[in-house]
């Protein structure tokens, strides 16, 4: 049914791949200052390959969030395979990315942040990030971009043709006893999925220091039926 | 006593004439850069047609489950003969806030312009336009109870039988956000639209449905398989409106039908409305792409009806010259025919 050789840039089939790509540069360059985000899709194909399995590659570009529309855009290719198999496997993806390291550092940031939170009294602890109405402290974005990016680690592995994944919220962050000079944060995520309309629940334990960037630990998807209960009247 | 009895009075009086006062001063304030509750919409909905009788009409159109009025508002210059129509609605899905919030725009927009800009003044003459701001008003109101109900979906009838969770592989029981009711058209809500799409269907040319996120124009068919006999007419015009969007803040806007673009959804009232022949039907799926997502910052939603607001003026211009620039022509000419005949007639008199 999905089709082959050149696709549409616009449409699903090479938007989500795309998407799964930039799930792969996040947890790669993600950071507390920095999460990137797609801007467009230049040229798209995919072919069926013998192993079994859709390779899609890609020519886009990739904005940082934390930029805005001020910030440059970034120049990516990428192979991108959804395996066929019984069971779901992760997508493989190889990218590349021009000027990657030449984007504006974030390390003054990043040192900044690593030291007031790696002290052994830190304690953070937060809830709906953002809230209802969007609003987030400035505080709290670092933490916000950390669950995007240990998020970005789950939404790649989930990932499939059938599939679009975004993060709706972060609706928990407690932070841990830090190891290895590692800050350790637990996260509850909420992310949405197109395809489906639905929203998944997934608790996850990351770890992150300037040397070693985001690494996720543990992950737990979490069942999710929070209008068992009647809402009041 | 008599004296505490003035002063009463006074009293009285001081505490109507201030509570009038801060009734209207609230009223006029209204923040349109703000998400705003259900009640207060309901307010809003009875404010704007008090204060513009000759424009505004409400009408409802059915039921809820949780049976509040699903209500809209009628726009458009009095008429002696009947008039075509344009259709909006917001809030069928209600974590998405934004759509809500834009329909209250678009009122403020073409209430506060009519009577200067010639431009919406030759629409709201030719034009009736039904306006729904919040339709799924059970869910809408039940996604602002607290932050776990914000990104509740659907209405508010509870499912029939086992409800099970759609997840990527994994099966659980509880209930899933997109359940789609036992048969077509079984929600309340659906059903009003539907109806009242139905009965005023030679009335209706456009229809348009305002969603969040994703940044796109929707055009029919949902079915993979089956185009709208005028797509791509419909293309055309949402690559229009996507063009000037684009012009107000530098968002892009993608076009394309829904089994292209996004995901096949069958069912969807924008179909609904296609195959009853409602010519030109849109959904717009508003800021932003997936940063947010629908918890769109409220500091976004003055460029994002911004945006929109010239994404669907496009389309109902386009619609509107369609159906009666024609007729202008028609009317000139006629008027020429007429003029000449008269001169002709004055002069040949001797």
């Amino acid at each position: 049914m999905a089709s082959t050789g050149d696709l549409e840039p616009t449409h699903y089939p090479a938007r989500r791949a795309a998407q799964v790509a930039l799930h792969y540069l996040n947890t790669h360059h993600g950071s507390p200052f920095r999460v990137f985000g797609l801007q467009q899709v230049h040229k798209a194909s995919a072919e069926d390959v013998a192993a079994g399995g859709r390779k899609y590659k890609l020519d886009f570009s990739v904005t940082d969030w934390g930029s805005g529309s001020a910030g440059p855009a970034l120049r990516c290719s990428a192979d991108v395979l959804f395996p066929r198999t019984e069971r779901h496997s992760a997508p493989e993806v190889q990218l590349h990315c021009e000027a990657l390291h030449q984007i504006n550092s974030t390390a003054q940031e990043e040192d900044a942040f690593y030291q007031k939170y790696i002290s052994p009294d830190s304690t953070v602890s937060a809830r709906d990030i953002p809230d209802s109405f969007g609003n987030m402290s400035e505080e709290m974005q670092p933490f916000w971009r950390l669950a995007r990016v240990a998020a970005s680690f789950i939404m790649l592995r989930e990932s499939s043709e059938n599939t679009e994944f975004n993060m709706a919220k972060v609706a928990s962050v407690t932070q841990q006893e830090s190891s290895e000079e590692q800050l350790m944060l637990e996260f509850v995520v909420l992310l949405h999925d197109f395809p489906s309309q639905e929203i998944v629940q997934w608790k996850l334990l990351a770890s992150w220091s300037p040397d070693r960037g985001v690494r996720v630990l543990q992950t737990e998807w979490q069942p999710r039926c929070p209008h068992a209960t009647k809402p009041p009247n | 006593t008599m004296k505490g009895s003035i002063m009463g009075v006074l009293l009285v009086l001081a505490l109507v004439v201030q509570d009038r006062l801060a009734g209207g001063l609230e009223l006029k304030s209204y923040d349109y850069t703000k998400y705003h509750t259900m009640d207060e919409i309901s307010a809003w909905m009875n404010q704007m047609e008090m204060e513009n009788p000759d424009v505004v009409s409400s009408m409802i159109y059915g039921q809820t489950y949780e049976k509040r009025n699903i209500a809209l508002l009628k726009i458009g210059l009095n008429s002696t003969t009947p008039k075509k129509a344009i259709w909006m609605d917001c809030g069928i899905h209600a974590r998405e806030w934004i759509a809500p919030a834009f329909c209250q725009y678009f009122v403020k927009e073409i209430l506060g312009s009519y009577k200067t800009d010639s431009e919406v003044n030759t629409l709201l003459k030719n034009l009736d336009f039904y306006i729904t701001p919040v339709l799924n008003m059970d869910g809408y109101n039940y996604s602002w109870i607290d932050s776990t109900t914000r990104l509740w979906r659907k209405s508010r009838t509870p499912g029939t039988g086992n409800c099970t969770c759609v997840v990527v592989g994994i099966s659980r029981n509880c209930c899933s956000e997109i359940y789609n009711g036992p048969s077509a058209l079984s929600e309340p809500e659906a059903k009003a639209v539907t109806d009242f799409l139905g009965m005023h269907q030679n009335q209706l040319l456009c229809y348009l449905t305002i969603h969040s996120y994703g940044q796109l124009i929707l055009v029919p068919y949902g079915h993979p398989n089956i185009s709208a006999p005028n797509y791509d007419e419909l293309m055309e015009v949402g690559l229009a409106a996507a063009k000037a969007i684009k012009a107000v803040h530098g968002k892009s806007y993608r076009v394309g039908s829904s089994p292209d673009v996004l995901y096949a959804n069958s069912g969807s009232s924008r179909d609904f409305a296609r195959l009853i022949g409602i010519p030109y039907s849109f959904t717009f799926e508003l800021r932003d792409e997936g940063q947010h997502g629908f918890i769109l910052p409220e500091d976004q939603i003055q460029p994002t009806c911004e945006e929109a607001y010239k994404g669907a003026m496009s389309i109902i211009n386009y619609v509107h010259d369609k159906n009666f620039k024609s007729a202008a022509i028609t009317v000139t000419a006629t008027l020429w025919t007429t003029l000449t005949a008269l001169w002709i007639s004055r002069t040949n008199v001797i």
